[in-house]
C-alpha cells in the first residue's frame, strides 16, 4: 500500500482539496463538488483512452479531432435527418464515427509499421481539416432535443436554501461505465494483458501467440470510439458543437494520464492513477479559478504538470531497473 | 535409435546467396543434455530457429518422437514440447512475475479471461514444478538476471517442454548462479526432459554436456560425446585451425618507477568503499566478483561516469576531478562497457563516425569541420591493426559480429590514444577466435606500456591475462591474488568461498 504511487497521488489530492478550501470553503459546496465530476467527466473518457494507447507504448494525439469530428457530424446529421432522435441513437452514431476514425488510424499504424505519433499527428490534421473544409465551420447552437435533455438530465438533485436547483450531471454516470470497463478489460481479460504485453516487449508478445495487428486494432479503434462518445458529451454539456472546440487539449489530457503515473514510453500505468491524475488536474484549473489566477497560468502550470510527473515517473523506472542491477 | 526424442536428417538452408546450414543431421535423446558450440555466424541460431519451426529448411527432414514431420510450425513444436529460451528471455519487464509465467499457458490454452486468481493458479504450479521460491507479486523489471531466466525456464516447462533449447543463458550469469542453473538443467534431466545448451564458454559446454555438436561454418564439423573432447579440441573443430597464445608471458615490465595510475581510498556510499590499488605501466590488472559486488560502480567512478564521494584518484601523480569523464578522457583513461551495444557503440552509425568520436580533434581540421579523410584513414589503420572482418569502414556496426564490434569499441579508444584501459567483460559474448584475438591485442598493448584493468567473470580470461586479481565482495576489495602463485582454480576457490 505505502509503495503504491496512487496512495501519494490520492494524499495529494486531499491535501490540495484541504487547503484550497481552507482559502476558499466554497471550493467544498455540493454545486462546486458537482461541477468538478462534470468538468472531469470528458477529461476522464479521453483520459482512459490515452491511457490504453500508452499502455501499449504508442501515443495517440488526434482523439480531440476525432471527438470533434464525431460530435459535430453526430449533431449535423442528427438535426437533418431525425432531430427527434434519441440521446441513444445520438451516442451510437457519434461512437461508430469514432471508431471509424480510430481504425483508420490503426490501418496505417499496423499495416505500414508507422510510428504512432507521427500517424496520428498527421491523421489529427486530416480530421480536422476534412470537418472544417467539408463539413462545415458554423457553430450548431441549437442542438436535437434528445442532446439537451441528456444535457440537463441530473442525479441526486436537491434544492438549495435560495431556491437554486443543483444536481450532479448524469453524464458523469458514462464516466463511470467507462472507468469500470476499462478496468475490467485491463485486470480481468487476455485483451487486456496483449495491451500490457505490447507495451513492455512487443516481440515476446508476437512470441506468446499475441496477433499485434489484431490487438493494435482494437486499441485504436476503442480510443476512437471513448472519443467519440466524449465528445458527444462536451456538445451536450455546452449546449452547443462547436468544430473548433476540443482540439488542443490533448495536452491536459496527457498531462493527466502521466500525472496519474502512467509511462511515456510504455506497459505501466493504472486505471486508478489515471482517474486520480484526471481529479487531481481538474481540482487544481478549478481552484484557479475560484482563487482568481489569470487562465493563462493554468497553461504554465499544466506543462509544469507535465515536466514534473513525467520526471517523478522517469525517476521511478531508473530507480526500478538499476537498483538491482548495478554489478 | 528408439529412445530419440529429436532426429534431425540433413538439414540444408540458405538465405539469399548465404549457405546458412549445410547437410545438419542431430539426434537428442530424451533426458539428453546436448551442447551446441560454434563461432558467431556458423548456424546455431538458424538451426534452433528450424527446430522451433520458426525458419523452414530448403532440404532434409525433423523426425519428432518417431513422426516426421513435413511442415513444422511454432505452434506445432510448441505442442510436441520444443521450448526455446532466447537470450533475451523474452519475459515482459513491465508485467509481474505471476503474469509472465501464466500468459503463454493461458494463450495456449485460448483462455478470454485472465482472472487474478487464474493466473495465480497457473504461476504457483509453475514455480512448483520448478521448485524455487520467488516472489510472485514482482515486477521482472525488479529482478535479477538469474531470477529471470528461473522464471523463463518455469514458463517453458509448465507448457509440457520435453525439449529446452536454452541460448547462451549463462551470459548474465554468476558463477553460483551458473552453477544452479546446472542443478537445475540436471534435475530437468532426472524427469526426462532433454536440454539443448547453446554457449561460447567452453568450460561450461564441456561440463554440463553429454554429447556435443560443433558447427562451424553452416556444417557440421564435429559430434560426439563429451567425454571425447576437450578444450583444445572444441576449439579446433569451431575455428577450423589451432589457436595458440591462450597462456600469454606475463608482461615483464611495471613496477618500476612511479604508477600510472594510484587510486586511495576511493568509496562511493552504497557501491564500494576504501579500495585502493596501483597500476604501473605495462601491467594487466584483474577484478573480480559476483554481481552487485561494486565491480561496475568502481569502475565507471575511475571514468567519472559515477562520482566517487571519498577518496582520490592520481594519474602520474597529478589528482583527478571526480565525476568528471572530460578529465578522465583528456588523461587518457578510456572506458569499455559491459553491454557494448547500448553503451559502448552507436550501432546504426559507421564503422569510421564510431572509431572517431573519441577523438574529436584529430578527426576535426582548425575550423571545427570534420576531417574526412584523415577519419578514414584512422579507421583503416585500426582496422587493419586490429584485424576486423569487414567489407568496409562505411558500414553500420551491427552488421559486425560480436568480436568485431568489440574490437571496433577497443579501436576507437586507441586511436584516442588512452593510456589507461578499463574493460568490463571485454569478451561478454565474443566467439573463441575473436576471444584470443582480443586477448592478444591487449597483451600487446600492455607491452607497450599500457595500463589495463580487466574487469571480468571468466577466470580463465582473468587468470591468463592479468599479473593480479583483486577480488570484490560487498563493495570492498577482500583479496588479491597475484596469478603467478595462484592459477584459475584457487581463484575460483577463492571466489566460491565468498558466495
Amino acid at each position: 500500500m505505502l509503495h503504491r504511487y496512487e496512495f501519494y497521488l490520492a494524499g495529494v489530492l486531499v491535501l490540495l482539496a484541504s487547503v484550497i478550501a481552507v482559502l476558499n470553503p466554497t471550493f467544498l459546496s455540493l454545486s462546486n463538488l458537482f461541477d468538478l465530476c462534470k468538468s472531469s467527466t470528458v477529461l476522464g473518457i479521453f483520459a482512459l483512452g490515452v491511457l490504453i494507447v500508452l499502455l501499449s507504448g504508442g501515443i495517440d494525439i488526434s482523439f480531440t479531432a476525432i471527438a470533434a469530428f464525431s460530435m459535430y457530424v453526430t449533431s449535423k446529421v442528427l438535426l437533418a435527418a431525425n432531430p427527434s432522435g434519441s440521446i441513444v441513437t445520438a451516442f451510437l452514431i457519434a461512437g461508430c464515427l469514432g471508431l471509424l476514425l480510430g481504425l483508420f488510424n490503426a490501418f496505417f499504424i499496423s499495416c505500414y509499421r508507422l510510428p504512432t505519433l507521427i500517424v496520428t499527428l498527421g491523421s489529427a490534421s486530416v480530421f480536422r481539416g476534412f470537418l472544417l473544409g467539408f463539413v462545415g465551420t458554423k457553430i450548431v447552437t441549437s442542438l436535437p432535443v434528445s442532446m439537451v435533455d441528456f444535457s440537463k438530465r441530473s442525479l441526486f438533485s436537491t434544492t438549495l436554501p435560495g431556491g437554486e436547483t443543483i444536481g450532479l450531471s448524469a453524464s458523469f454516470l458514462l464516466l463511470i461505465a467507462a472507468t469500470v470497463a476499462v478496468w475490467a478489460l485491463l485486470r480481468y481479460t487476455m485483451l487486456g494483458k496483449g495491451i500490457y504485453t505490447l507495451g513492455g516487449n512487443p516481440e515476446a508478445a508476437a512470441r506468446a501467440g499475441f496477433n499485434i495487428t489484431h490487438l493494435q486494432f482494437f486499441i485504436y479503434g476503442l480510443v476512437g470510439f471513448l472519443s467519440g462518445v466524449a465528445g458527444l458529451i462536451h456538445a451536450c454539456l455546452m449546449r452547443n458543437a462547436n468544430p473548433f472546440d476540443l482540439v488542443g487539449t490533448e495536452l491536459t489530457v496527457i498531462a493527466a494520464v502521466v500525472l496519474g503515473g502512467a509511462s511515456i514510453t510504455g506497459g505501466r500505468g493504472t486505471v486508478l492513477g489515471t482517474i486520480l491524475g484526471v481529479f487531481l488536474l481538474v481540482t487544481i484549473s478549478n481552484s484557479l479559478i475560484l482563487l482568481g489566477v489569470p487562465s493563462y497560468w493554468q497553461k504554465v502550470l499544466i506543462g509544469s504538470v507535465i515536466v514534473i510527473s513525467t520526471g517523478i515517473t522517469a525517476r521511478r523506472e531508473w530507480g526500478a531497473l538499476h537498483g538491482v542491477v548495478t554489478g | 535409435m528408439q529412445d530419440a526424442f529429436l532426429d534431425i536428417r540433413h538439414i540444408s538452408k540458405r538465405f539469399g546467396g548465404v549457405q546458412a546450414l549445410r547437410d545438419v543431421s542431430l539426434t537428442i535423446s530424451r533426458g539428453e543434455v546436448h551442447c551446441l558450440v560454434g563461432e558467431n555466424g556458423s548456424g546455431k541460431s538458424t538451426l534452433i530457429k528450424v527446430i522451433a519451426g520458426v525458419c523452414r529448411p530448403d532440404e532434409g527432414e525433423i523426425v519428432i518422437n518417431g513422426q516426421r514431420t513435413e511442415h513444422l510450425r511454432p505452434i506445432d513444436a510448441v505442442r510436441e514440447g520444443i521450448q526455446v529460451i532466447y537470450q533475451d528471455l523474452s519475459l515482459f519487464p513491465n508485467l509481474t512475475v505471476a503474469e509472465n509465467l501464466a500468459i503463454n499457458t493461458l494463450m495456449e490454452q485460448g483462455c478470454h479471461w485472465a482472472t487474478p486468481r487464474r493466473i495465480r493458479r497457473v504461476a504457483s504450479e509453475a514455480v512448483a514444478r520448478l521448485g524455487f521460491e520467488i516472489d510472485l507479486q514482482k515486477e521482472v523489471a525488479q529482478i535479477s538476471v538469474a531470477e529471470q531466466q528461473l522464471v523463463a525456464i518455469a514458463r517453458a516447462l509448465l507448457q509440457d517442454a520435453r525439449l529446452i533449447i536454452m541460448d547462451e543463458p549463462t551470459t548474465a550469469l554468476t558463477h553460483k548462479e551458473i552453477e544452479s542453473l546446472f542443478g537445475i538443467i540436471r534435475s530437468l534431466q532426472t524427469r526426462g526432459i532433454s536440454t539443448l545448451f547453446v554457449s561460447h564458454k567452453l568450460t561450461e559446454v564441456l561440463e554440463i554436456s553429454e554429447k556435443i555438436t560443433v558447427l562451424r561454418n553452416g556444417g557440421k564439423a564435429a559430434d560426439g560425446d563429451a567425454s571425447s573432447f576437450d578444450y583444445g579440441s572444441l576449439v579446433h573443430h569451431m575455428t577450423g585451425r589451432e589457436i595458440h597464445g591462450l597462456e600469454y608471458p606475463p608482461s615483464r615490465e611495471g613496477k618500476r618507477g612511479s604508477p600510472l595510475l594510484r587510486v586511495r581510498g576511493l568509496g562511493r556510499c552504497g557501491a564500494f568503499h576504501d579500495v585502493s590499488f596501483d597500476l604501473h605501466r605495462g601491467e594487466a590488472m584483474g577484478i573480480t566478483g559476483m554481481l552487485g559486488s561494486g565491480r561496475t560502480d568502481l569502475a565507471m567512478s575511475l571514468f567519472g561516469l559515477v562520482t566517487a564521494d571519498a577518496g582520490t584518484i592520481e594519474i602520474d601523480g597529478a589528482r583527478m576531478t571526480p565525476g568528471d569523464i572530460q578529465d578522465a578522457m583528456a588523461r587518457g583513461i578510456a572506458y569499455i562497457p559491459e553491454d557494448r551495444l547500448t553503451q559502448g557503440l552507436f550501432l546504426e552509425q559507421s564503422i569510421e563516425r564510431n572509431i572517431a568520436v573519441a577523438d574529436p580533434e584529430s578527426s576535426t581540421h582548425w575550423s571545427g569541420w570534420l576531417n574526412l579523410s584523415r577519419m578514414r584513414e584512422t579507421a583503416h589503420k585500426w582496422m587493419t591493426a586490429l584485424s576486423i572482418a569487414a567489407p568496409s569502414v562505411a558500414l553500420p556496426v551491427q552488421s559486425l559480429s560480436g568480436g568485431n564490434q568489440q574490437k571496433v569499441v577497443l579501436a576507437r579508444w586507441l586511436a584516442g590514444e588512452a593510456r589507461i584501459l578499463i574493460l568490463n567483460g571485454p569478451t561478454v559474448g565474443v566467439d573463441v577466435g575473436a576471444k584470443a584475438e582480443i586477448h592478444t591485442k591487449l597483451m600487446k598493448l600492455a607491452r607497450k606500456g599500457m595500463g589495463i584493468i580487466v574487469i571480468s567473470d571468466d577466470l580463465p580470461e582473468l587468470a591468463s591475462l592479468c599479473q593480479r586479481v583483486l577480488v570484490m565482495h560487498r563493495g570492498r576489495v577482500v583479496d588479491q591474488l597475484m596469478t603467478a602463485e595462484g592459477n584459475e582454480s584457487t581463484l575460483a576457490a577463492r571466489l566460491s568461498e565468498l558466495e
